[in-house]
């Protein structure tokens, strides 16, 4: 797949000496969702303003379509539609005009009908002539997002589009983003919703102090880290493993009554017949027996974990 | 050259003053009226002519200039510190545009209010007195010149300042103290001579002494170095915005 976006080596030191971004490269590819995740702080919102031209690298350098975004700025921030993270907007201002102010200052010449559609998809149509301090935070969060398609880019970044919105919106935003995916528009959101991640992208970034610790496949990633544990319960309590069962690694809950094995699933040899059997053989009584695959969220807080 | 920027950024600047009209509009001229009832009128009857010039003819160039200062610094002021007080100045900074283009439509905004305020309030000033205007183009050239150069200081105020006090701290401490001190209603002849020497360092002395030239004829200073101070004055203003936005100053980390 060819890369619409590509980071090398991009730094950011801030004025007060705090780094927020360290070396990271990153290829975003054309009409994927791409999620970065990472705890507050990380540096997202650094990495997505350096591109979108908000915050100047210390060093590296990025490519829109190919084009410098230093040196090129007109021809790359055309291509970008950017949904900040705060509710930034003037609210003595109708949501139509500041769609036509979004739509113009990107170069663009007024197309009413495009316009008009876009408010009709995002259900504000009927809003077109409030004034923005009138809308609720939900309404005012698609207005972001009107602003930010009014100039139909081709890439668009939301940087924590469902924070603090309710489930309803949630779902509204995920099927509105399936839907420009299926535009052919590039979508990099930034989240703290694991689920959405799982949910909504393609692929999945990383990121923790700054550095990007991994970008993969979403379903790759959770193949490569992901763990599977089986739980046994067992009809009476005991106090402590077995002797005989030490080769598997159990551990026993506080309660003394369930059995914890973890294994990778996709080895050639799990072990679980050999354990059972042990089990059986060391005079055990099963109750019953779980699985369960460890989700993103389990992968994600052990990689922050382990970066830290 | 990304004209739509500039269009829409002009237009909705323009809205903003048509939208707070009493505020933008007939705050100055009503102001203006009191000090030609004031001062042209009770306390102007009192006072001798000045070189042949009734004192509330000749203090309409001041008058005026006074006005234009302060709404051309207050216009482009808040213009730009707005949008970063709300942060929506990221949408300004992730568009296709360069520095030019921000400049020409929020300091081209600006600039045009003041300009419609200065004619308003020449309009008002018919009213009171008999206006004469002598070099009709000239008066016109300051009257642009004036409104554009202190748009500009007014742009690099909103791009200096980082609360609401900062904002006024300039127009209130040296604006409104250098332009009472600029001649508007006077001539500096009028002051003592160590006084009238200190006044040349007043930037507003030459704007008033050059404005007045052009209605009457009379000025503290000669034309020639009325118009290179203005001048001057606007190319200072330029370099400090084209350096601002270069360094990207409070705006770009």
């Amino acid at each position: 797949m060819s890369s619409v976006i590509s980071v090398s080596n991009l730094s950011k030191v801030y004025a007060s000496g705090h780094r927020a971004l360290n070396d990271v490269s990153l290829d975003i590819h054309s009409g994927e969702i791409l999620a970065l995740l990472g705890p507050n702080g990380a540096g997202k919102t650094t990495l997505i303003s350096i591109i979108c031209g908000i915050v100047n690298a210390s060093e590296g350098s990025v490519t829109v379509d190919g084009y410098d975004i230093v040196k090129n700025y007109r021809i790359t921030r055309s291509m970008i539609g950017l949904v900040p993270q705060e509710l930034t907007l003037s609210m003595f201002v109708s949501v139509w005009d500041t769609i036509c102010f979004s739509r113009g200052l990107f170069g663009k010449k007024p197309d009413p009908a495009y316009l008009e559609q876009l408010l009709k998809d995002l259900s504000l149509w009927d809003k077109k002539d409030s004034d923005i301090l009138t809308l609720s935070g939900g309404m005012k969060r698609r207005v972001l997002i009107a602003k930010a398609l009014s100039h139909e880019p081709s890439i668009l970044f939301l940087d924590e589009p469902t924070a603090g919105v309710d489930v309803e919106l949630r779902k509204d935003m995920w099927s509105l983003v399936e839907k420009m995916r299926q535009s052919g528009v590039t979508i990099i959101l930034t989240t703290h919703y694991i689920e959405e991640a799982e949910e909504i992208a393609d692929r999945v970034g990383v990121i923790s102090n700054g550095e990007l610790i991994v970008v993969d496949d979403k379903d790759a990633l959770k193949h490569k880290l992901g763990k599977r544990q089986m739980m046994i319960e067992l009809e009476h309590t005991i106090e402590s493993i077995p002797q005989s069962l030490t080769l598997w690694s159990l551990e026993l809950s506080d309660e003394g009554n369930q059995l914890t094995y973890t294994y990778d699933s996709h080895s050639e040899h799990t072990g679980i017949a050999e354990l059972l059997r042990a089990i059986d053989r060391s005079g055990l009584l099963l109750k019953d027996i779980n699985t369960s695959q460890s989700s993103l969220e389990d992968i994600f807080i052990n990689l922050v974990h382990n970066s830290e | 050259m990304n004209i739509q920027a500039v269009k829409v950024i002009y237009k909705y600047e323009m809205l903003r003053a048509w939208d707070t009209i009493l505020q933008s509009f007939a705050s100055p001229v009503i102001s203006t009226v009191l000090y030609f009832v004031v001062f042209g009128s009770a306390i102007g009857s009192r006072i001798e002519n000045i070189e042949g010039i009734l004192y509330g003819a000749f203090i309409v160039p001041g008058l005026m200039m006074l006005a234009l200062l302060t709404q051309s610094v207050s216009n482009a002021s808040f213009g730009i510190y707005f949008p970063r007080f709300t942060g929506t100045m990221y949408e300004t900074l992730s568009a296709p545009i360069s520095a030019i283009e921000i400049v020409l439509g929020y300091v081209g905004a600006a600039a045009s209010k003041s300009f419609i305020i200065g004619l308003i309030i020449l309009a008002t000033a018919g009213f009171f007195v008999e206006l004469k205007i002598v070099h009709p183009f000239w008066m016109l050239g300051f009257l642009v010149l004036t409104c554009i150069s202190f748009s500009l200081l007014g742009f690099i105020i909103g791009l200096w300042a980082e609360s609401f006090e900062q904002l006024q701290l300039i127009p209130l401490l040296v604006i409104t103290p250098l332009v009472f001190l600029g001649g508007s209603f006077y001539t500096i002849d009028m002051l003592p001579p160590a006084w009238q020497k200190i006044s040349l360092f007043n930037p507003v002395v030459y704007l008033v002494s050059g404005f007045r030239w052009s209605f009457y004829e009379i000025s503290d200073v000669s034309i020639e170095v009325s118009l290179f101070m203005v001048l001057l004055f606007a190319t200072a203003c330029l370099v400090i915005v084209w350096w601002m936005f270069k360094t990207g100053y409070r705006l770009k980390q």
